[in-house]
């Protein structure tokens, strides 16, 4: 399964290219409701995903995973930058080209609750978009034809074709993440951005779903871009992985590369804090200290520097305050954010389990990590000394 | 029931105190009468808790382990709730008889407890310090000012840096992590005996979690508390429990040492809970799925709740009920594992099931990442 498909029907070219998208929301104040700053939920991401690849976009609460989803297809206008599908420019589309392109890229969102209308029956929820994809080929404005193409996606979900009739409170969690999925899929699309579509789900529901979207990129040749939070689902899912902190891509990897060898300390420090299902193992932990930072305000440098552990441990070096870390190439299809990418091998990562407190949580620790600073030349050298 | 016993106050015996158990639960049935019927939330469940010792509730939503910890804390109304059956010893006193004074006492003094959205169980128009101090002031002989000083203390306890400045904050000026660390502060204000945490960092990212996790974990060790805590997440299980409590639609299907249930499963349904669990060892191949939902509450089935969805089920199970405690033998709810009247135990299913379980575990227990260097511990907790 983590073979990326062939890119048959394509030039080799991927399916998606998404070339520094930014997206700020304005922060307001006032009665005058003046600008006062942005909100850089997304701020200069680059990426592509090739045709029938599963690509995984993780990253904690806040970080701009789903604004990024929802920039790339065009739900939320852009500030700046390109996304483009099989070769074609999706923000500069307008009118009947946009409708189209449209067809070809739909969402499935997290909450199956909030995101069907309770009013509506199934047939209404699923039709909605055929209605308005209608033309005179496929003939959707007909009732009949929409009904029968409803009742086939409700099969191919895995409910039954007369739940069409229903309402949205009559089914369960699961089923209604399934009648979402139904929705987006009546159309036809190639591409599909999936926003967290397990994550309210109870795990024997959540691996119901996961095998039905493994099933429906087989059977349509689909091309997901796969958002969670939840790392192990996303490391049996998806085949390239990118790791978000505070509206950047910091690391992106093919997944196996990613979860054996992280080469950025956010990616590291996010992998050590999974909880294991392994009562006679227990992970070397590097606790974070603090929360992630405003992105109305983001560090100077790199973003991830006030939580960093190999930051610390380098002695706060100057570059990381100062420069921002361009997203690297460090072979084998894997990049990272980081200055100091090369410092993060075994005796590193066990140092930093070992030297974060679990005593010293939260910003408590800030205070503890300052005289840090006073002895930089002492932490290289301790470094550089293998470790037991 | 018995609430006519409240009459003569229960007093803490010492035979009881001797053999270690802080909290036993027996045999208790919450029932919620609402306009369609009857739900029997928690129907049958016996568990204990020694003093110190950490008890962890596992199940997926609906199960009953929430509701099971409100009926502890006597924190649910009555009606529509019903306490039909059953008692909860903590330290020899029966409390679900103790008249509502003395239960006021006991809660927040003796017994706390954590809520999984720190915002819903925050006041918003009163400033932490303010909610805090209350609580304090409820339980101790203290003056305001004494109380306010208890509650920088607390909150300097889980980690919360500037105190004195915090306390004057309200709860929507705050991180959830922040919150959550408020909410145990709270908690841990008048050094309770035992610490119910529903779901503590379900809300919470996991570089937080594995903060509040490590200061619960530290708490608990530091002052003694013992600790029962309602997850789904089995991750969090492994690291800071001893036992477990699988629950299933209101009962217990499966008890057992946290070794025991993650590494050797054997109820089919916490079989089918580990193998649903993504993992490294699973990729590429198909999820193991629990077939069906949860049954309708207002309809369970006669015999075993768990049969419509179980692989393995055979001729009893519709049928007759296997109550965990029944019959001898191991602690589990299943006609594979004790003798269903007029049947033997079928042993080619249960040697599958065994077989099946093993393997569920073993790939359950793959680490998501090789590159974090990992040390053998004998028990979650030290």
């Amino acid at each position: 399964m983590s073979a990326t498909k062939d890119p048959a029907t394509s030039n080799g070219r991927p399916l998606v290219e998404v070339k520094e998208l930014v997206k700020y929301y304005p922060i307001q104040s006032g009665i005058l409701r003046r600008k006062v700053g942005d909100v850089r939920a997304v701020d200069n991401v680059s990426f592509e995903i090739q045709r029938g690849e599963i690509f995984g976009l993780v990253g904690e609460s806040g970080c701009g995973k789903s604004t990024l989803g929802r920039t790339l297809i065009r739900l939320l206008p852009p500030t700046s930058g390109e996304t483009l599908l099989d070769g074609v420019d999706v923000f500069s589309q307008k009118g009947r080209s946009l409708k189209a392109m449209r067809r070809r890229m739909q969402i499935i969102f997290q909450d199956p609750v909030a995101s069907l209308n309770p009013r509506m029956p199934v047939s209404d929820i699923i039709g909605e978009g055929l209605v308005a994809q209608a033309d005179k080929e496929n003939r959707w404005g007909r009732r009949s034809v929409r009904d029968a193409r409803v009742g086939d996606y409700l099969e191919i979900v895995g409910l039954r074709r007369d739940y069409a009739r229903r309402y949205p409170h009559e089914f369960s969690g699961g089923q209604r993440q399934r009648i979402g999925i139904a929705r987006a899929l009546a159309l036809s699309p190639e591409f599909i951005v999936c926003d967290e579509p397990v994550s309210a789900l109870d795990v024997s529901i959540q691996s119901q779903i996961l095998n039905l979207l493994i099933d429906l990129r087989g059977e349509f040749g689909l091309t997901y871009l796969f958002i969670a939070h939840n790392l192990s689902v996303v490391q049996y899912l998806s085949d390239r992985v990118g790791v978000m902190y505070l509206g950047k891509i910091v690391e992106l990897a093919p997944v196996e590369q990613l979860y054996a060898n992280p080469r950025h300390p956010y990616t590291v420090a996010l992998l050590s804090a999974v909880p294991e299902a392994d009562p006679r193992r227990r992970k070397q932990r590097i606790v974070l200290k603090g929360d992630v930072p405003s992105p109305a305000n983001p560090p100077s440098g790199c973003r991830f520097r006030t939580r960093c552990w190999l930051f610390e441990q380098l002695g706060r070096p100057e570059n990381c305050i100062n420069e921002e870390p361009p997203l690297r190439d460090l072979g084998m299809g894997q990049s990272a954010a980081c200055h100091w990418a090369e410092k993060i091998d075994p005796p590193a990562i066990r140092k930093a389990a070992r030297e974060s407190d679990p005593s010293m949580t939260g910003d408590m620790a800030e205070e503890a990590m300052a005289p840090h600073i006073a002895e930089p030349e002492t932490r290289l050298t301790e470094d550089s000394q293998p470790h037991a | 029931m018995s609430r006519a016993m409240a009459a003569t106050l229960p007093q803490p015996t010492t035979a009881e105190d001797q053999s270690g158990l802080l909290l036993d639960v027996q045999d208790l049935r919450t029932y919620f009468h609402v306009m369609d019927g009857t739900v029997r939330a928690v129907d049958g469940v016996s568990f204990s808790i020694k003093r110190g010792e950490t008890l962890g509730i596992v199940g997926e939503s609906g199960c009953g382990k929430s509701v099971t910890a409100l009926t502890i804390m006597r924190l649910l109304d009555i009606p529509p709730a019903e306490i039909a059956s059953g008692e909860v010893l903590f330290e020899g006193r029966d409390i679900l008889s103790l008249p509502e004074e003395q239960m006021r006492h006991l809660r927040g003094n003796e017994i706390a407890m954590i809520f999984q959205e720190p915002m819903t169980s925050l006041n918003p128009v009163f400033t932490v310090g303010n909610q805090i101090a209350e609580a304090v002031r409820q339980h101790l002989r203290v003056s305001k000012r004494e109380a306010m000083d208890r509650a920088i203390e607390s909150l300097r306890l889980v980690g919360i840096n500037f105190p004195e400045r915090r306390v004057r904050q309200y709860p929507h000026e705050m991180s959830g992590g922040m919150r959550q660390r408020v909410m145990i502060a709270m908690a841990l204000s008048c050094e309770p005996k035992l610490l119910i945490a529903d779901e503590p960092t379900t809300a919470l990212d996991v570089t937080i979690q594995a903060q509040i996790l490590e200061l619960i974990r530290r708490i608990q060790q530091d002052t003694g508390t013992a600790l029962m805590l309602i997850t789904h997440d089995l991750g969090v299980v492994a690291e800071m429990v001893h036992d477990v409590v699988v629950m299933y639609a209101g009962r217990v299907v499966e008890q057992g040492t946290v070794e025991e249930v993650l590494l050797q499963p054997r109820h089919p349904y916490t079989e089918g809970l580990l193998s649903s669990i993504p993992s490294k060892g699973m990729r590429g191949t198909r999820l193991n799925v629990i077939k069906g939902a949860v049954p309708n509450p207002f309809n369970m089935p006669a015999g075993c709740n768990f049969a419509p969805r179980c692989p393995y089920r055979f001729e009893p199970c519709p049928d007759h009920d296997p109550r965990i405690e029944e019959g001898g033998g191991p602690p589990i709810a299943c006609w594979l594992w004790k003798r269903a009247p007029g049947h033997d135990i079928p042993q080619e299913l249960h040697d599958r099931q065994v077989a099946n379980a093993r393997r569920a575990a073993e790939a359950t227990t793959q680490a998501v990442s090789e590159a974090i260097p990992t040390e053998i511990v004998g028990r979650p907790v030290a």
